[in-house]
């Protein structure tokens, strides 16, 4: 693999994974908290291609394009419903929106 | 060269296909609605309930139809499952066990969602198309056995439910449902998606089997098979609400109409354990050493944050939020266990915690009228004098979930328990039994409430005939599972996993 070895790109990628999440439990915004997630299935992509090019497999390359699909999809159902939340309570900050708690 | 799209794959795919076309026609023809009413003169343009008649039960039969005829394909061919699409969909016992289950419970809340709707004053189209493509998603959920199209079922599936969840756009709680679902959901997702990409990474396939045989190659101490085992674990116990990722089950519960969450509660609750088994006696089936002390441990703690968290409940669908996280610790045990009684009891628990806990809901959907919520503990005061008939469903149901005989629930939690027993996890049973006590606490509170205190109002509950009939069903189906077991456990029995 062009002298790259293919630990390399999976430690990128779990060090991708980990910031992901580490910004979904620790940013108040909704938006950033919603980037975050994006951050985590791009690490997901860069594990299947880096594994597709390893095993000279096209799946993993095909799988990537599903999982950003996916994101685009749920990016666009995501973004509708935090549009209804800010319209509804003009706040976007997640410890303000806790109606739903005993 | 295989050919690319045969026979076999056509009868396979046509369930979901049947839904997806329906669901989709359903969108369009909302879109066109005010030009179709304005053709046929209609009296009240903003009408959609021609929808439910005109496609969504057509759509149910159609593809009852189609899973008819792939069940008796299965059983002309005398073969455990027939595969299609070079293995990614699979069709057996398992898979139409499930889609059954699906079918009906999209059935049921269609036709009860009706009269809901109007109530709330959000009367629109989209909701029966989201029924029906939440429906196909649930369909490759239970039939898929390659990791692309279980990972599109389940994104198919989860994004109409977000939608669904927060379908009451100008409600807070309902918004706020939407929101924590959504974000939870995803998180999820972004956890077992990297779970798959490791297991793509050692089984060098996205199809099941070949994964099973890589995972079963490696040593159990392997620590890319812990990463493999523990990212996509957690996310798929997300998606069952299994504790310490039950989080986002009581919040959407609660703000989401509550024919919606009787949908979430049970169908996709349903298609998330089919998902969940899919991957634990698949790929995972070789390191059950590893996994079956961790899953046991969760199960406990399922059971206890779920009956505890319920006692203190004064809000029925966030009480019935918590009771339904610990039914899943229940159905976790069944897979603790592990041998033939415990999976059978996994699906006669699936099969009959879909008929109660849908019945629970649709007497909570009976309630709500004019400003009236009715999802307050307090709204059931006095229902035996205000509607008799209401309140002998609401006492067979919660008798059923309490778990105790001769209802369907006893029968679900005595396979779980003979489980345990027959592969000696003797703790685990008696600590399973020992919350059925808790249980039946919180379930007879709402009981007293609804027969002994004196109520506000003394009017019947208005519902509509769907409501009543499916209420009378589901209602009629618990007795039945629990009196004559026989046919049930036998459908249970071809349902297992081999």
């Amino acid at each position: 693999m062009n002298g790259v070895p293919l630990s390399w790109y999976l430690v990128l990628s779990a060090i991708l994974f980990s910031l992901g999440v580490a910004g979904f439990l620790f940013r108040r915004n909704i938006i950033t908290i919603f980037m975050s997630i994006e951050l985590m299935l791009n690490a997901v992509n860069l594990t299947f291609i880096a594994f597709s090019y390893d095993l000279r497999q096209v799946n993993g390359h095909i799988f990537t394009f599903f999982v950003m699909v996916v994101a685009a999809a749920e990016a666009a159902v995501g973004l509708a419903i935090i549009l209804t939340v800010y319209k509804n309570r003009g706040t976007l900050n997640a410890d303000d929106v806790n109606s739903l708690r005993f | 060269m295989t050919p690319f799209y045969t026979a076999t794959d056509h009868l396979v795919l046509l369930p979901a296909i049947m839904l997806a076309f329906f669901g989709c026609a359903i969108l369009l023809l909302d879109h066109w609605a005010p030009d179709i009413m304005a053709l046929f003169r209609a009296a009240n343009p903003k009408d959609r309930k021609w929808l439910l008649p005109v496609f969504v039960l057509p759509g149910i039969a159609f593809t009852a139809y189609t899973l008819w005829r792939q069940q008796s394909y299965l059983a002309a061919s005398g073969a455990t499952d027939i595969q299609a699409f070079q293995g990614s969909l699979v069709i057996d016992g398992f898979s139409l066990f499930f889609n059954w289950i699906f079918l009906i419970a999209s059935l049921i809340v269609a036709i009860v969602s009706y009269r809901y709707l109007d109530i709330e004053g959000e009367h629109h189209g989209e909701y029966y198309g989201l029924i029906l493509l939440a429906n196909s998603g649930m369909f490759f959920l239970a039939a898929g056995s390659d990791l692309v199209t279980l990972f599109i079922g389940l994104e198919l599936m989860a994004l109409c439910f977000y939608v669904m969840v927060g379908f009451l756009r100008g409600d807070r709680r309902s918004n706020e449902a939407a929101m924590k679902y959504l974000i939870l959901g995803a998180f999820s997702s972004g956890f077992l998606l990297y779970g798959f990409s490791i297991l793509y990474g050692i089984g060098g396939s996205t199809k099941l089997a070949a994964i099973s045989e890589a995972m079963a190659a490696r040593e159990l101490d392997d620590p890319v098979l812990w990463l493999a085992l523990i990212t996509t674990a957690v996310g798929l116990l997300f998606k069952i609400s299994a504790a310490p990722f039950h989080m986002w089950a009581p919040d959407a519960y609660e703000g989401a109409p509550t024919t919606v969450t009787a949908y979430l509660s049970v169908a996709s609750k349903a298609a998330s354990f089919a998902f969940l088994l899919r991957i634990f006696l698949g790929p995972f089936a070789a390191s059950r050493e590893v996994w079956e002390p961790i899953l046991a441990a969760i199960a406990v703690l399922t059971m206890t944050v779920g009956n505890f968290a319920a006692i203190s409940q004064t809000n029925v669908k966030r009480l019935l939020a918590y009771s339904s996280i610990s039914h899943a610790g229940y159905m976790l045990l069944g897979l603790v266990a592990g041998n033939e009684t415990g999976l059978q009891g996994i699906s006669v628990y699936i099969l009959v915690y879909t008929f109660m806990n849908l019945g629970a809901f649709l007497v909570i959907v009976a309630l709500r009228r004019g400003n009236l919520i009715g999802d307050e503990i307090e709204d059931l005061a006095g229902l035996m004098r205000r509607s008799p008939g209401m309140a002998m469903l609401m006492l067979v149901f919660l008798v059923s979930l309490a778990g105790i005989p001769p209802t369907a629930g006893f029968l679900g939690k005595f396979y779980i328990f003979l489980a345990l027993i027959e592969t000696g996890h003797y703790v685990l049973a008696v600590i399973a039994t020992l919350y059925v006590a808790v249980a039946i606490y919180y379930y007879f509170r709402m009981v007293r409430t609804m027969f002994l205190d004196p109520s506000a109002e003394q009017e019947p509950l208005a519902g509509s005939f769907g409501l009543r009939l499916a209420g009378v069903s589901a209602g009629v189906l618990t007795l039945a599972i629990g009196d004559y077991p026989e046919p049930f456990l036998r459908l249970a029995q071809t349902s297992i996993l081999r």
